[in-house]
């Protein structure tokens, strides 16, 4: 794929300028800056705390900034509910997932937006939920049964195809590979990649240096709640690592440098 | 020829598959064993409750005197169908046995004493009562006061407003021939109407139950299989057609209790088959997951809090009709405990995101056949306080007993 610039992909989907989000004394988010195009996957990395999980319910409309404005589709918005940021078509993987224990996978899917509200059309969501999962290549043996007697890896799996569901125009995916194996990581990266093909704008938050570099167009570090630089996905690891925790000599960097003195000895 | 092509949802092979009556038999045990207790307890009380009082007095099992049993069951049956809802959310209105009074004290006063027309009169109180709901759901949602603090504030205040407005007579009569006092005392239906809606609840099951396995077939999904659904129908049209049948030895079955089952229908549909009872179980299993989805949770608790209130009132209403005066004492004593029992005994969870409607008719069956048998027994009130806050332990004991099986076995 070659790399379009900026200005050619048309407006940004979403355009962040100076959000910053305070919980009384701490300051989570300060002065953040970033733009999300259609067909771009953007990977956010940073820390433990450095904020990304903040960012994203900021967007989803869980929580309001304390200031700063976003931009949907050139138009200032307030995300003041969660179901404003799903009306506008940004969806969200939370990274505590957000299901329901009590209801079933297809209840789960569906929430919020169940087919034909005064007589649900449970045949109709059951298929659809099937056809859902089948795309994500999911192993989960019956639709019918509590989101509590689902595995760690099949509770994101159901989390990943709820986003999907309403056709989204952007989806945050928080940390959505750290429960599954790797069949289903893979599934999970190939599925990116499939909606950034259809013009979705992608927000990925992971830890996983491989897999952020396999998937993303570009790498927006987050350091203590501020930008800290933007990076093309072929930079290096140290590179990346070192705008992470924000210095070049950093544990990470120390503990290789060990490594290999100890396979010289 | 082609071999039928793998039902969707059949497609995992750890799955195993439950056919026929047999395998539907083994699903429900699989249910009961982690802690799915469903509608299980609650028989098994009915029949314990019916075995033991009727071997103390035969009278307990006469056909008139479970009619009457219907005619009581009826008015706290309406307050514990409104429980259910405020239940479902983890939310609980401890102030139902006030608004009741009050509801009865409104009653007399407006329509007796004041001359309103009956119907206005009962839709002041029902009004006052969706009222009162919303004050409720108000307080959660803007304040985030619990409603256990809530409704205990309401249900003094409650009484206290009903205290007032009947004055220092403290009690008003309701005319005999009303409509109102023969509803609440002596329309039954007629035997032929009662064998009819006896036969409809399994023709309905067989109708939608056969419509359903069709729109599965269609879209390639399985389905429970025939033989279940029929035996579920037969099942169920010989227990309710025998009941009718026992009922007209005696007087016939209440108009009233007729009513009270009819809304239960209705809030079981409410609550299983449209969007609003899906968030009703939603916010009551994880409130915050149901906010990201796009659920408007305050909407939610309101609703549920002023369908608890009205019904309530509508409770409150027919016990003044059932005993032809509007008083001080109705709606106290053990009204309140009586009302969240029977949701709770029928299996509505005090945890929240876990009940049916049926639970506020199975449980006030069991509370009222209780308290029918110890008043035959001649037994004082003080021994049946005592009796039903036994029972109501042990429902709760249960209940949280299932809950953590069910958390231990991945249901929660
Ligand atoms: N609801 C909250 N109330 C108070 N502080 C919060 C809340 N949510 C997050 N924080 C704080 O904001 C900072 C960023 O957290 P988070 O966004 O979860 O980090 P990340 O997802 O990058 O690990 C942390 O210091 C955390 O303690
Ligand atoms: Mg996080």
């Amino acid at each position: 794929m070659t790399l379009i610039s900026a200005e050619e992909r048309g407006q940004p989907i979403l355009r962040l300028r100076g959000v910053s989000k305070q919980f009384g004394a701490v300051s989570a988010l300060a002065d953040i800056e970033l733009d999300i195009h259609p067909g771009e996957v953007v990977a956010l990395v940073g820390d433990n705390g450095a904020g990304k999980s903040t960012l994203v319910k900021v967007l989803a409309g869980v929580h309001q900034p304390t200031s700063g404005t976003i931009e949907f589709m050139g138009k200032p918005v307030t995300l003041d509910s969660p179901s404003k940021a799903l009306d506008l078509g940004i969806a969200t993987v939370f990274q505590d997932l957000a299901l329901c224990e009590n209801l079933d996978v297809v209840a789960n899917l569906f929430l919020g937006h169940e087919l034909s509200p005064w007589r649900l059309d449970e045949v109709g969501m059951e298929v659809r939920a099937w056809t859902l999962l089948r795309e994500l290549a999911a192993r989960i043996p019956s639709v019918r049964e509590p989101i509590a007697s689902l595995s760690g890896g099949q509770r994101q799996t159901v989390a990943i195809a709820r986003s999907l569901l309403l056709d989204p125009k952007i989806i945050m995916l928080d940390e959505p590979t750290a429960a599954l194996g790797v069949a289903q990581t893979a599934e999970v990266l190939n599925l990116i990649e499939r909606v950034r093909d259809r013009g979705l704008g992608v927000i990925i938050i992971s830890h996983n240096m491989e897999d952020v570099r396999a998937v993303a167009d570009r790498i927006v570090v987050l350091r203590l709640g501020r930008n800290n630089g933007t990076f093309p996905a072929d930079t290096s690891n140290h590179e990346l690592v070192a705008a992470i925790t924000g210095a070049t000599e950093n544990s990470v960097s120390r503990r290789q440098a060990r490594k290999q003195q100890e396979a010289q000895e | 020829m082609d071999p039928k092509p793998e039902a969707l949802d059949r497609g995992d092979s750890r799955l195993r598959h439950d056919e026929g009556l047999l395998g539907a038999a083994r699903a429900f045990f699989d249910r009961v064993r982690s802690g799915d207790l469903g509608m299980l307890p609650v028989l098994v009380g009915l029949v314990v409750i019916s075995t033991v009082f009727s071997t103390l007095n035969p009278v307990f099992l006469a056909p008139n005197n479970l009619v009457n049993l219907l005619f009581d069951a009826a008015t706290v049956g309406f307050i514990s169908l409104g429980i259910v809802c405020v239940l479902m959310l983890g939310q609980i209105d401890l102030s139902v046995g006030s608004m009741s009074g009050l509801a009865s004290a409104m009653i007399g006063v407006l329509w007796v004493n004041m001359g309103w027309p009956l119907p206005a009169a009962i839709a002041a109180a029902l009004g006052f009562g969706a009222l009162v709901g919303l004050l409720y759901g108000v307080l959660l949602n803007r304040f985030g006061m619990p409603s256990f603090v809530s409704t205990l504030a309401g249900l003094l205040a409650l009484l206290g407003l009903q205290l007032y407005i009947l004055g220092p007579t403290g009690s008003i009569n309701l005319p005999y021939a009303s409509v109102l006092v023969r509803f609440g005392q002596i329309y039954v239906m007629p035997d032929w109407l009662s064998y009819l809606l006896a036969l409809l609840p399994g023709a309905v099951l067989v109708y939608t139950g056969l419509r359903t396995m069709a729109r599965r077939r269609a879209a390639n999904l399985s389905s429970p299989g025939l033989s279940v659904l029929l035996v579920k129908a037969l099942v169920l049209t010989a227990a309710l057609l025998f009941a009718a049948y026992y009922l007209n030895l005696g007087r016939g079955i209440p108009w009233m209790f007729g009513l009270f089952v009819a809304l239960v229908l209705a809030m079981n549909y409410g609550l299983t088959r449209t969007q609003w009872g899906r968030s009703m179980f939603a916010v009551g299993g994880n409130a915050e997951a149901a906010r990201r989805s796009g659920i408007d949770v305050r909407r939610v608790n309101v609703s549920a809090f002023m369908l608890c209130s009205t019904l309530a009132a509508l409770g409150g209403i027919l016990a003044s009709a059932r005993l032809a005066s509007s008083s001080q004492q109705a709606g106290t004593g053990d009204v309140n405990l009586n009302a969240i029992a029977a949701a709770v005994i029928g299996g509505t969870s005090l945890f929240g995101g876990r009940g049916s409607a049926y639970s506020a008719l199975l449980g006030i069956l069991v509370i009222q056949a209780i308290s029918n048998g110890l008043t035959l027994l001649n037994l004082s009130s003080s021994l049946r306080y005592m009796i039903t806050g036994g029972v109501l332990a042990i429902a709760v004991i249960v209940d949280s007993l299932a809950r953590q099986s069910r958390v231990s076995h991945g249901r929660a």
